[in-house]
């Protein structure tokens, strides 16, 4: 068993029109024992970046203080709220730092960036445990239930889906994506972020 | 933060060590990170170099991005392919990258594809492997263009041709079969697409699409997705759902908006007197 | 350098039999027909040592074997349960029927119970009622009758996206309606195309050629089939159950 299983979850995001949705299960485990049901993986970093993170359960922890930690002294140095594409390099050189004894971790941000016109941009991205960024232009997807979740999304994903359309697709997708891991699952969590709102909702899930 | 101390240690950081070393003794193997199973060449041609490098990255069977860019930025004329653990080709070369750019600035030159090299390979060698890229350095330079593979160990060989990663049995057998001395810029860049074609096709660690870098002296053309063989098709049918098929318990909704709303109370307020 | 303790310790040797050769197959059930499909590509680690070995098999003119695993077993066992079926054939005057078929696999894999064929059988059909049958078994004859059953490398890439789409898991009906029990063969053919193109897209050792193959029951018409190119019809007999095949290309890389 790998340390990365050991107290399992998911995590997956994904892009839509003019927004972008991120979500994870709420299960920790302690090996193939659960030991808590509402154990959310996501974690909103500004008002339009939320940071998904699946693995060791104490190594989540810390880098979600960690991570508050250095984009609060981002914020506080640049007077300004951190862009999407500064974090993902933040977190993947926070990551990358520890390349010979890393935390047990692979992060999922998704957010929304403004442009020079003001529009909102949706932008999502992962990384290894080590801190290999992967941005995409679909989806992407962390945690124990990953293979399953790569299968149902390039299955269910299509392109400019509008925010509760992104909403249904993205919770199709990690529900059933996690009723196939034992290691995931036990409900779920998605926040759908747009321009204007971030709708928050918990999932009705299998709770075997 | 290893410390309270404001000072900020430059390097690695291994204050995780002790705690990984533990966990790795109870039998709990380290989890491998995302690799570039990879097909990169690059390919001496009579202005200069042409690189090449599929666009595929894995994790174990898995693809783990379908585009990835494999050819790295060094300096405006020299370029590298990375192969191996995708995050050390990635880190590797922005930090040499970083220092050629210092360099150049301090002597006021235009930097070598040797000095390049040479940054890489005592980096490498410095980590006896443990930093896993395999690297294909090309670029033009005042002593005109050079080509290298640097071995994750820090070895390195200069040629007229060159294939790395697992593809490269693949893309070295085009080489050997078609590479000729002093090609035109379109020979070799078709050299170069089929060679990496080899890798992507018969190469289960390579896919996707190729990228190009033409560079001579003059100029240097980066060519993203030079080739798309790959498109996936139309799928049959559409999966949208419902709205409302998927049941959920709760909900919240954080406005962003910040909507301001003024009332007037007490009645009408006479204007200020500005006069 | 190795010391003179090393010679004197007992000295181990050993033969790994088996090998892994990806792919992936699939097969779902419908009311009065089965779909069993299966891509054609053989490797082994990074090599692709085939681009066209099929893995699914016509055994009568109502029965159709998929195996996935370890090639060499599985086109073994496939030869000796045709052999079987033969005999049967010859002792009855007739075929064997589908759920037969399905625990005679299961006697067939269990003999070998401490030496396995290193294979995941699906077996697809129409039974005797002249229901669509799907039957999936483990490398040593455990078995079930099911609707719809993904094995093999991308087994956990295809099975949660058809039980979001076949047996509409996690979906709530709009209201006043209900989901249906088994879908129309049009519908089904397409899951199972996107499916291995899903899989493809995803899994290094899924590509290059698709092979569907399509068990009618007796006295179906061939409503679902019409306008399909490249379709094969495989049946003895024009009386009895149909089987046809659909081949696909896959991408290749």
């Amino acid at each position: 068993m790998s340390i990365m299983e050991y107290n399992g979850g998911s995590v997956i995001a994904m892009v839509g029109k003019g927004c972008v949705a991120i979500g994870s299960d709420l299960r920790l485990g302690n090996q193939a024992l659960t030991v808590a049901t509402n154990f959310e993986k996501v974690f909103p970093v500004t008002d339009r970046i939320y940071l998904g993170m699946s693995g060791l359960a104490t190594d989540v922890v810390t880098l979600r203080e960690q991570f508050r930690f250095r984009v609060n002294m981002y914020t506080i140095k640049e007077e300004r709220d951190i862009e999407p594409e500064a974090f993902a390099h933040l977190v993947s050189s926070t990551l990358y730092e520890r390349r010979f004894g890393p935390y047990f971790i692979e992060p999922v941000m998704a957010g929304l960036w403004k442009t020079q016109k003001g529009e909102h941009k949706p932008y999502i991205a992962a990384a290894d445990l080590i801190g290999c960024l992967n941005f995409a232009k679909d989806f992407v997807v962390a945690g124990t239930a990953s293979e399953k979740l790569f299968g149902v999304a390039e299955g269910l994903w299509e392109p400019d889906l509008e925010p509760e359309d992104l909403f249904e697709t993205i919770s199709q997708t990690l529900l059933n994506g996690v009723d196939r891991d034992a290691f995931s699952g036990w409900g779920a969590i998605i926040h759908v972020i747009t321009p204007d709102k971030v709708i928050t909702r918990t999932l009705k899930g299998r709770m075997d | 933060m290893a410390s309270a101390s404001v000072y900020n240690p430059v390097g690695f950081d291994f204050s995780n060590q002790v705690r990984n070393q533990f966990l790795q003794e109870k039998g709990l193997p380290l989890p491998k990170a995302t690799s570039t199973g990879t097909t990169i060449v690059g390919c001496l041609f009579k202005d200069g170099i042409v690189l090449g490098a599929d666009t595929r990255a894995t994790e174990g069977p898995i693809v783990a991005d379908k585009n990835c860019e494999k050819i790295h930025y060094i300096t405006d004329s020299i370029r590298c392919c990375g192969a191996g653990t995708a995050a050390d080709t990635e880190f590797t070369t922005a930090l040499i990258s970083s220092n050629m750019e210092l360099h150049a600035l301090s002597t006021g030159r235009k930097p070598r594809v040797v000095t390049a090299m040479t940054m890489l390979k005592q980096m490498l060698f410095r980590y006896q492997g443990h930093v896993g890229a395999a690297l294909v350095l090309g670029g033009v330079d005042a002593t005109g263009p050079h080509l290298f593979t640097i071995h994750p160990h820090g070895s390195t060989d200069k040629l007229p041709y060159v294939t790395m990663g697992s593809g490269s049995l693949a893309a070295m057998a085009v080489f050997e079969s078609a590479w000729k001395p002093n090609m035109t810029r379109e020979e070799a860049l078709d050299l170069v697409r089929d060679a990496i074609f080899a890798g992507i096709f018969n190469d289960l660690g390579s896919g996707s699409n190729v990228d190009a870098c033409v560079i001579t002296a003059s100029h240097t053309e980066m060519l993203r997705n030079f080739v798309k063989p790959n498109e996936r098709v139309e799928k049959e049918q559409r999966y949208k759902f419902r709205r409302g098929t998927t049941a959920w318990k709760k909900e919240s909704i954080k406005d962003l908006i910040v909507s301001e709303e003024i009332t007037p109370i007490g009645g009408q307020v006479e204007a200020m007197d500005v006069s | 350098m190795s010391s003179l303790n090393d010679v004197a310790g007992p000295q181990q040797r050993q033969f790994n039999p088996y090998t892994e050769n990806g792919g992936t197959i699939l097969a779902i059930a419908g009311t009065d027909f089965s779909v069993i499909a299966g891509d054609t590509r053989q490797s082994e680690g990074y090599n692709i040592q085939t681009r066209y070995a099929p893995k699914v098999f016509r055994l009568t003119d109502r029965a159709v074997l998929a195996v996935n695993g370890f090639a060499a077993d599985g086109n073994m066992f496939v030869k000796k349960v045709k052999q079987r079926l033969e005999w049967y054939r010859h002792a009855h005057a007739k075929d064997m029927p589908l759920h037969a078929i399905a625990r005679l696999i299961q006697t067939m894999l269990y003999a070998r119970r401490f030496f396995p064929y290193y294979v995941y059988n699906i077996l697809g059909g129409i039974e005797d009622d002249g229901s669509g049958a799907v039957y999936s078994f483990d490398p040593v004859g455990s078995y079930e009758r099911e609707t719809c059953r993904a094995a093999g490398a991308a087994q956990s890439l295809v099975q949660p996206f058809l039980d979001n789409q076949i047996y509409f898991k996690n979906q709530q009906p709009a209201p006043g309606t209900s989901f249906p029990a088994h879908l129309p063969l049009p519908i089904v053919l397409k899951l199972v195309i996107d499916s291995f193109t899903g899989a493809t897209e995803r899994h290094i050792e899924v590509g290059d050629g698709l092979e569907m193959y399509v068990v009618l029951a007796k006295g179906r018409d061939l409503s679902g089939l019409e306008g399909i190119v490249g379709l094969q019809e495989l049946s003895t007999k024009s009386d009895g159950e149909r089987i046809f095949v659909i081949r696909r290309e896959l991408k290749k890389d």
